[in-house]
């Protein structure tokens, strides 16, 4: 039960099908890579899952430990615990870092229970000093002028604050330089843990370098079409991706 | 649907939406005469040069067109015979908090007005219905030689400043509201800052409407001398009434000679009220006037704070957020008039329109001729939260001469779905999504409201980005 499951998922965009029958399974405590081309559907996996009001799910199910979410707002899966490293975040001009996520904590207490500032900044940052985020940014606007690798960190820095028991990191690799790399994946890895299942879509082998990941799943034309180890990687980073879809 | 969190907030909304049982001594009845306005002096006792100002003003009225040929139509819905022009409780300011009324204190305690501002009531101005029902000048202030009364109390204690000033910065015939307000005004403050003296609190002032049809009209004229500063803060929450109700204010600012004046302005009216205000300044040499101002709520609000530089090198600057809800009208903007040479004025503007809400940029900045080395610069933004939701903008930028420098910058936006999906999956519900971005939107010019102001205005917002959505 404790796993993220998605099955035989069909989703489209308009009436152009981008999933077209998708399975995987994510259990607490691991991490699995997917790869694939760019244009195979991975952000589009990513945001059905996070309930993008774009995508129609047309058959098949998702379920965070059990229970279906495909019926539930945004905001409801993600209080669950289902949290997704944008591939491109979003700027929201005016509001900071600090509010934002503060606002994103204050959410998942109970009605009434208000968050403590202090304990509050102390966990933000703590964390921040983690991923080597100066304490100015707290004060910038969320994303806003932000560079690609500023932007990654800062993904990393909220899903490290909303603890979610499921997140999926969608291309946090991409635009990164090797010492933003290490960061990040270090980011990431500290918050491996037995209770948080991890799904991390890549286009590269070299961010699994960091995060080495239990199962490794390449995608193409919206679903899963080879499932292996860690080494699987290394293969389609040295052979491409042709040798899987053309099997 | 509704959540248990919107019930909550709605329960909350209510706070401002009563009314005590207040004795009103003197009542004028409703409608407007030249007896009304005979009525008004007798009762608070107005010299002549009073009396005779306001039949003139009267007539004026009488003879002014509404001006709804530039302006909106629902001006033709007020219905001048069944308001109340002059209703008071018969009190004199009171000095000390232990005078004001239990009733009045409940009136604030209702309104959530907080601790630490009680504190300051002790250098508060706040008007209950047409009176001031409390006004204390704070010692220090008054130590410092500034006056801090009702206008009332100002036109007979301080007649040799009020006169020389009084209707000269915005003459009585301006427009038709501002006839209005000459002929019936009431309530309102009168301040005057001696030369050289740099006031350190704000002054502050309530203001709340709390009789059926009733009118409010108070007047406030503040005068900074050579290098005084001081900054003026009033705020507004009405109850809720089923008839309309008109607000016409007259506030007039003038700053001498390196002397500054920031007038820093909270409404939140509710949807029934016109709110038609004329507020204007006159800065001398090397002076300052800023109006800060916030615009929520009413039927239809009309207000373009607006600054006369008379003097070389003098600035002039409007901050003015507007918050246009369901089937109201905010029709706001600012007056720039250049008259000297290196004069400055600033122009910032940002206005939300939801539901069928409809917010109305309004700017005009005038540089003639003969004058050089002027500039302006102006920035207007429209955020639109629905798609029924309407933005207009008409600035009129005159400008003449050579060598002055003008910026003019617009934009409209609309709140963008991936943002609010984005800030969804952080856990926020798509109505707290929006408040945040709506408050992000003006959190550059909530910022320049003082702390407890930005604070009631962020929950301004979030109460009514709540009705919006879903
Ligand atoms: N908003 C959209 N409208 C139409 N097609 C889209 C939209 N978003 C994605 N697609 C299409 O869906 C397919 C998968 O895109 P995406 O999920 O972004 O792939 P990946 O993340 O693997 O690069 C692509 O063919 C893309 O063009
Ligand atoms: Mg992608």
């Amino acid at each position: 039960m404790s796993t993220l499951s998605i099955c035989n998922l069909h989703a489209s965009i308009g009436d152009k099908p981008i999933l077209r029958g998708l399975t995987l399974e994510i259990p607490k405590g691991q991490v699995h890579a997917i790869m694939g081309k760019n244009g195979s559907g991975k952000s589009t996996l990513a945001k059905v899952m996070a309930g993008h009001p774009d995508y129609t799910v047309t058959s098949g199910d998702v379920l965070l430990d059990g229970e279906s979410i495909l019926a539930m707002e945004p905001d409801q899966r993600a209080r669950l615990g289902l949290f997704l490293a944008f591939q491109y975040p979003m700027e929201i001009p005016g509001v900071t870092i600090a509010n934002f996520i503060r606002a994103a904590v204050q959410s998942r207490l109970p009605q009434g229970e208000e968050l403590e500032a202090t304990d509050y900044y102390a966990d933000l940052y703590s964390k921040m000093d983690a991923l080597s985020i100066p304490r100015a940014f707290t004060s910038r606007s969320v994303n806003e002028g932000f560079s690609g690798g500023e932007k990654k960190r800062c993904e990393i820095l909220q899903m490290a604050m909303l603890q979610p028991k499921y997140a999926v990191l969608d291309e946090t690799d991409s635009g990164l330089d090797i010492d933003a790399l290490k960061i990040v994946s270090s980011g990431v890895n500290a918050l491996r843990s037995p209770e948080v299942g991890m799904l991390v879509i890549t286009h590269y082998q070299r961010l699994l370098d960091y995060i080495i990941p239990d199962k490794v799943h390449v995608m193409a034309e919206g679903k899963i079409v080879l499932s292996g180890e860690k080494d699987l990687a290394l293969k389609l980073e040295s052979e491409g991706y042709d040798w899987v879809t053309a099997s | 649907m509704k959540t248990d969190i919107q019930s909550q907030i709605e329960a909350d909304r209510s706070v401002g939406d009563f009314r005590y049982d207040v004795d009103y001594a003197y009542d004028a009845g409703v409608g407007l005469s030249e007896a009304t306005i005979d009525y008004i002096c007798d009762v608070k006792k107005d010299p002549d040069w009073v009396r005779a100002f306001r039949k003139e003003a009267y007539r004026k009225f009488l003879a002014m067109p509404m001006p709804t040929h530039w302006a909106t139509k629902d001006l033709e819905n007020i219905v001048f015979e069944n308001i109340r022009y002059y209703l008071s409780q018969g009190q004199a300011p009171k000095r000390t908090w232990e005078e004001v009324p239990e009733d009045v204190k409940r009136t604030f305690e209702r309104l959530g007005i907080p601790e630490q501002e009680r504190k300051f009531l002790a250098g508060v101005e706040a008007q209950f219905d047409s009176e001031a029902a409390y006004s204390n000048i704070k010692a220090a202030v008054g130590e410092q030689g500034v006056i801090f009364v009702g206008s009332a109390e100002g036109l007979k204690d301080h007649p040799e400043i009020f006169k020389k000033w009084f209707g000269k910065v915005i003459p009585t015939g301006d427009n038709k509201f501002s006839a209005l307000n000459s002929a019936v005004f009431s309530g309102g403050s009168f301040i005057y800052v001696p030369p050289g003296v740099k006031v350190s609190h704000p002054l502050q002032a309530y203001f709340r409407i709390n009789a059926q049809n009733f009118g409010q009209f108070e007047r406030t004229l503040i005068i900074a001398d050579e290098g005084a500063e001081v900054t003026y803060m009033e705020g507004c929450t009405a109850p809720k009434f089923e008839t309309a109700t008109l607000h016409s204010a007259v506030v007039e600012l003038v700053a001498l000679k390196g002397a500054k004046i920031q007038y820093i302005t909270v409404q939140n009216w509710s949807s029934n009220v016109f709110n038609l205000v004329t507020k204007r300044g006159l800065a001398h040499e090397d002076a300052e006037i800023k109006w800060i101002d916030c615009n929520i709520g009413s039927r239809l609000t009309m207000k373009y704070p607006g600054v006369i530089m008379k003097g070389r090198r003098a600035r002039g600057e409007v901050v003015s957020i507007a918050l246009a809800g369901d089937g109201q009208h905010q029709d706001t903007g600012a007056k720039m008039v250049h008259a000297a040479d290196e004069t400055t004025s600033n122009i910032i503007s940002k206005s939300i329109s939801l539901g069928t809400g409809r917010s109305t940029y309004r700017g005009m900045v005038h540089i003639p001729k003969h004058l050089k080395k002027c500039k302006n610069n102006t920035e207007c933004d429209a955020l639109l939260i629905n798609a029924e939701s309407r933005t207009d903008t008409y600035p009129a930028i005159t400008v003449r001469g050579q060598g002055h420098s003008v910026q003019h910058e617009a934009s409209v936006s609309q709140i963008n779905a991936e943002q609010i999906f984005y800030m969804q999956q952080r856990g926020l519900s798509e109505a707290a999504a929006m408040s945040l971005a709506v408050n992000g939107f003006v959190n550059d010019l909530v910022q320049q409201f003082p702390m407890e102001y930005s604070v009631e205005l962020k929950r301004l917002i979030d109460l009514e980005m709540e009705g919006s959505v879903g």
